[in-house]
C-alpha cells in the first residue's frame, strides 16, 4: 500500500534527515516508528503527505509516486490520509464541530452528510458535549481526541499520528492509544511515531526503529529498543 | 458544487471576521483610513479642477477692431478663426453692444456718461473674444491673427486696432504654467498618497493573515484546495473593505458639511458639501470598489505565500 524506496532527505550537508530508507506498509497494518529526536520519524510522515519531497528515492502510495502529484491530485491524496499531530493543529477560529465539518467540506461532502456524521464521530471520541467549544476551551486530551475525530471523519485509508501522546498525561495517552487501536481494528492502516516506550510495548505490533535517518530495526511484533 | 463551496467560503469568511474581531477591527480601521485618503483626493481633485477651470475661463484673447472696420469683414474673420481647431468659441461684440456695455459699466459715473454724450460718433470699436480649448493654445491663435497675410489676403487692409494677447502674454504664460504645475503636483501627491495607503493596507492585512498562517497550513494538510483555503480570507478582506467604504463615506458627511462654506470661499463657487451630495452615487461606487479591491486583493496576495505546502 505504502512503499518508501531508498528515500534520502538532505536539508543541508550536515543535516541528513533520512538516509536510503526502504520499507513497505500493508493495508490494515499498525506500524509504530520509534527513534530519538531528530532520527527522521516526522520526516517520513511529511514525505507521505508530500509536505516534503525526497532528495533521492521515491515514496509510493498505492503505486503512485507521491512526489510527482500535481496540485489537485495532492489535495485528493491528502484527503485519503487522516493526520494527527503532537501539537493537534486544530483550526483555532473554528469550534470542535466546525473543525471536523471543515475536513468533510474540503472533501466535497454534502451538508446532509456533515450534519449526520459529525455528531456521530464526536460521540465516538466522547466530545458531544464540547461540540460548540473552541480548541482553546478544550483540555490536551480533548484536543487530541478532536484531532483524531477530524482525521477519521472521511474514512481515510491511512491514519498517521505524529507523536500524538507527546503532550498528554498517562491517562489521556492510554485513551488515545485505545482509540487508534480501535481505528486499526476497524480496518484502517495506522502509522504512529512515538517516544513512548510503554505505548509501543503495549501494542505488540510492527515497530521500525530509526537512528540518525537510517532504519536499524524492523520487527513484526516489536518492542521499543534503542 | 461551486455554489455549495461558495456558500461555505462566505460563511467561513463572515465567521472569521467576527471571531477575530480585534484583527478585523485593525484591518478595517487601516482600510477606512486608506479609503478616506482616496476620498480626500477625490474632493481635492474636484475643487482644484473647478478652480483651475474658473481660472482658465478668465483667460481669452480680445481682438479690438478699428471703428472703421466693416462688420462683414469682422464676421468673415470670425468665421476664419472658428475654423481653427484650437478655438473653442468666438464671441462677437458689435460696436453698439460695446457702447451699451460701457455705459452699463459706468452707469454711476456721470462725468464719463456726459463726455460720451458729447461725442458725435460711437468711439468704441467692435470686439471678438476668442476662447481656446487649452490655455497653451492662445499663442498660436494670436500668431494667426497677427499675421498680415491672413488679414490682408483679400486686400482690404488693416482692420485690427490691437490684440490684447501681446499685452497679457506674460500673465497668460504664467497662468498656463501655474495650471500645468498644479495639475502635475496634485497628480504626483495623489499617486504618492495612494501608494502609501495601499502599502499600509497591504501590510496590515499581511500581518492579519500572518497570524493565521498555521491555520492555512492545517487547511492544506487536511486536503483543502488553494481556493478553499484562501476563500474565507478574501471574503473577510472584501467584507472589511465594504465596511470601510461605509465608514469613510459616513465620516465625509459631517466633515464636508463643516468644510463646505470654507471651501466655497477658498476655491470659489463650489462647496465641497454640495459636491459630496451631488456626486454621492459616484463617490459611493468608487469607495466601494476601492474597498473591495484593496481588502480582497490584499488578502488574496497575502495568503498566497502560505499556500505552498
Amino acid at each position: 500500500m505504502i512503499n518508501f524506496d531508498s528515500v534520502t532527505k538532505i536539508y543541508s550537508d550536515d543535516s541528513i534527515a533520512l538516509d536510503s530508507v526502504t520499507f513497505d506498509v500493508s493495508p490494515k497494518e499498525f506500524l509504530s516508528i520509534v527513534g530519538a529526536s531528530g532520527a527522521g520519524k516526522s520526516t517520513i510522515l511529511k514525505m507521505l503527505l508530500a509536505e516534503e519531497k525526497p532528495t533521492e528515492g521515491a515514496v509510493f502510495f498505492e503505486r503512485v509516486d507521491v512526489g510527482s502529484l500535481g496540485k489537485k491530485e495532492l489535495n485528493l491524496h491528502r484527503r485519503r490520509i487522516g493526520t494527527v499531530f503532537q501539537d493537534f493543529k486544530l483550526l483555532p477560529g473554528k469550534t470542535a464541530y466546525e473543525n471536523i465539518a471543515f475536513a468533510m467540506e474540503v472533501a466535497g461532502r454534502s451538508d446532509e452528510e456533515i450534519n449526520s456524521d459529525v455528531p456521530h464521530v464526536l460521540d465516538l471520541v466522547d466530545l458531544s458535549d464540547k461540540a460548540w467549544n473552541f480548541p482553546n476551551e478544550l483540555s490536551g486530551g480533548e484536543k487530541q481526541r478532536l484531532a483524531i475525530a477530524r482525521a477519521i471523519i472521511n474514512q481515510p485509508d491511512v491514519v498517521i499520528a505524529d507523536e500524538p501522546t507527546g503532550n498528554l498525561d498517562p491517562l489521556n495517552t492510554e485513551e488515545i492509544v485505545q482509540i487508534l487501536k480501535k481505528i486499526n481494528d476497524l480496518g484502517t492502516t495506522v502509522i504512529l511515531t512515538t517516544h513512548n516506550k510503554q505505548v509501543v510495548d503495549s501494542l505488540g505490533k510492527r515497530v521500525i526503529t530509526l537512528d540518525r535517518g537510517r532504519i536499524v530495526r524492523d520487527d513484526n511484533r516489536g518492542r521499543y529498543i534503542l | 458544487m461551486i455554489w455549495t463551496d461558495l456558500k461555505r467560503i462566505m460563511r467561513a469568511g463572515f465567521a472569521g471576521f467576527w471571531r477575530n474581531a480585534f484583527v478585523s477591527l485593525a484591518s478595517t480601521m487601516v482600510l477606512s483610513f486608506a479609503l478616506f485618503v482616496i476620498g480626500v483626493l477625490i474632493f481635492l481633485g474636484a475643487m482644484l479642477d473647478t478652480s483651475l477651470g474658473q481660472l482658465r475661463d478668465k483667460v481669452d484673447i480680445n481682438v479690438y477692431f478699428l471703428t472703421t472696420a466693416p462688420e462683414e469683414e469682422i464676421l468673415s474673420l470670425k468665421e476664419q478663426i472658428e475654423t481653427l481647431p484650437e478655438v473653442e468659441f468666438v464671441e462677437y461684440v458689435s460696436r453698439e453692444e460695446a457702447l451699451q456695455e460701457f455705459r452699463f459699466r459706468h452707469e454711476n459715473d456721470q462725468l464719463i456718461l456726459e463726455a460720451l454724450d458729447e461725442l458725435e460718433d460711437n468711439p468704441l470699436g467692435a470686439t471678438l473674444n476668442v476662447k481656446a480649448r487649452e490655455t497653451s493654445q492662445y499663442e498660436g491663435i494670436a500668431k494667426f491673427l497677427d499675421s498680415n497675410e491672413t488679414l490682408s489676403a483679400d486686400g482690404r487692409g488693416e482692420i485690427i486696432d490691437r490684440i490684447n494677447y501681446f499685452q497679457n502674454k506674460a500673465a497668460i504664460d504664467k497662468l498656463s504654467g501655474i495650471i500645468d504645475s498644479a495639475q502635475t503636483i496634485s497628480f504626483a501627491i495623489a499617486l504618492l498618497l495612494i501608494i502609501i495607503s495601499v502599502a499600509m493596507t497591504f501590510n496590515t492585512v499581511r500581518l492579519a493573515v500572518f497570524t493565521a498562517k498555521d491555520e492555512i497550513g492545517v487547511m492544506k494538510l487536511v486536503g483543502a484546495s488553494n481556493r478553499y483555503a484562501r476563500g474565507p480570507f478574501v471574503v473577510e478582506g472584501i467584507f472589511s473593505g465594504i465596511l470601510s467604504a461605509f465608514i469613510a463615506l459616513i465620516l465625509f458627511y459631517p466633515l464636508t458639511l463643516w468644510l463646505g462654506p470654507s471651501t466655497e470661499t477658498f476655491f470659489g463657487a463650489i462647496s465641497v458639501f454640495d459636491y459630496y451630495l451631488n456626486n454621492f452615487g459616484q463617490i459611493f461606487l468608487i469607495m466601494l470598489f476601492s474597498g473591495i479591491l484593496l481588502g480582497g486583493g490584499s488578502s488574496y496576495l497575502a495568503v498566497r505565500r502560505y499556500l505552498k505546502i
